[in-house]
């Protein structure tokens, strides 16, 4: 049928794991926006879930990097991370190996994805489909987007990467939802874990509201590295997002630095038009 | 140095609880196959989490090692601060310290109210 939800969220493994060591009105109110979210993407009808994450080498690490991939298997199981450290019970998602076909088989028209039949989700994923799609009863689409191992695609591939998966979204006749999730700002697993660059993290959502291509794709990584931390390399996953929204414009929903979760909590959506993107 | 070899080793082992378990019953054996330094040997096998970060290892690789060894949050972050001062700036990889005030201070400056009393050394 066509993307009919698009957003992003954070994913730090202190959301679910980190919980009790939160300010609670803070974390509640954090929390409340996942539950919209997760409200909203019911609302649309979406028939699965495309997850675009970061994942924390979990499934690939740097014997054979892919720059991007994408899961094609029925199930994918999870956490892979102690369930006690993390908060979240093992879990078996359910995934949807025909229609990954599909949507890679398209994308590969114009960006070279690896594809997985096999993937275990680390907390990239597993937190907010904890709070997304809590019974798991929603099949998953997993993406990557490697943020973590340099050297990183550039940018501007996070967004050609966006726009194909827009492309093959709206070529399937499944509706499709699509998380972004990732950091802005953040210094994680580091001895400057909790720090947190509140101003450049809202001038980049204010960017990423505008859906403003250019102000999104101008940023290099020694900037971000300085100003972001190497956690900031995770906006790749946000402008994925954005060029997969192709145009529309954004509101964020909940925005708060916590420190303990080490991100600034968030949860935007983009308005989409189900109809497909005025360019094509 | 082999840093790659350090961090393939801990990605395998956060992977396998097959290998979780033969590490748990012989740290050294289960090294032998990677390319490593009698430091990175001692790192992995103590374990030095200072000196593993010292060394470059990546933070999300090193987090969950931290956890198998059941050391805290507040207490993962305090050894990595210990292991730049005893051994220096992170040595390879991307790594830079900033002067980060730590995640209490910061929190009491954003106004949160904790849930409980601040951890020793957070």
């Amino acid at each position: 049928m066509a993307l009919v939800y698009a957003g992003v969220c954070s994913h730090a493994p202190g959301i679910t794991g980190r919980a009790d060591r939160a300010d609670p009105d803070v974390r509640d109110r954090f929390y409340a926006a996942f539950d919209d979210m997760r409200a909203a993407i019911q609302d649309a009808g979406a028939e699965a879930i495309v997850v675009i994450a970061a994942e924390h080498f979990a499934n690939f690490f740097m014997d054979n990097m892919p720059s991007f991939a994408i899961g094609m298997a029925d199930f994918y199981d999870g956490p892979i991370e102690d369930p006690g450290w993390l908060a979240i019970d093992e879990f078996r998602a359910p995934g949807n190996r025909d229609l990954s076909r599909r949507l890679i088989t398209e994308i590969m028209e114009t960006v070279d994805v690896a594809y997985a039949e096999e993937w275990r989700f680390d907390h990239g994923i597993a937190v907010p489909l904890h709070f997304l799609t809590p019974a798991f009863d929603l099949p998953v689409i997993p993406a990557n987007i490697n943020c973590q191992g340099p050297p990183l695609a550039p940018l501007h591939r996070a967004w050609a990467f966006g726009e194909a998966l827009r492309r093959a979204a709206d070529s399937v006749p499944e509706r499709i939802a699509v998380i972004g999730t990732g950091g802005i700002s953040h210094w994680p697993a580091t001895p400057d874990s909790g720090k947190i660059n509140e101003p450049w993290d809202r001038d980049f959502l204010d960017r990423w509201c505008r859906n403003d291509r250019d102000a999104l794709l101008d940023y290099d990584d020694t900037t971000v590295y300085a100003e972001a931390g190497q956690g900031g390399f995770e906006i790749r996953t946000f402008l994925a997002v954005a060029a997969a929204a192709a145009g529309a414009p954004g509101t964020v929903h909940f925005y708060a630095p916590i420190p303990i979760f080490a991100v600034g909590c968030t949860v935007a959506s983009y308005e989409i038009d189900p109809v497909g993107p005025s360019t094509h | 140095m082999s840093l790659y070899y350090v961090q393939k080793f801990l990605y395998e082992l956060n992977r396998d609880p097959a290998l979780k378990d033969a590490y748990g019953a012989d740290r050294f054996a289960v090294l032998e196959p990677y390319e490593l330094t009698d430091e990175e040997v001692t790192a992995l096998t103590e374990p030095d989490i200072g000196l593993l970060y010292h060394l470059g290892v990546n933070g999300q690789i090193l987090m969950h090692f931290a956890a198998l060894h059941h050391i805290e949050w507040t207490d993962y972050l305090q050894r990595m601060r210990d292991g730049i001062t005893a051994y220096g700036p992170v040595r390879e990889g991307v790594y830079a310290v900033t002067g980060y005030e730590g995640v209490d201070e910061h929190a009491a400056k954003l106004g949160h109210r904790g849930p409980a009393a601040p951890e020793e050394g957070d």
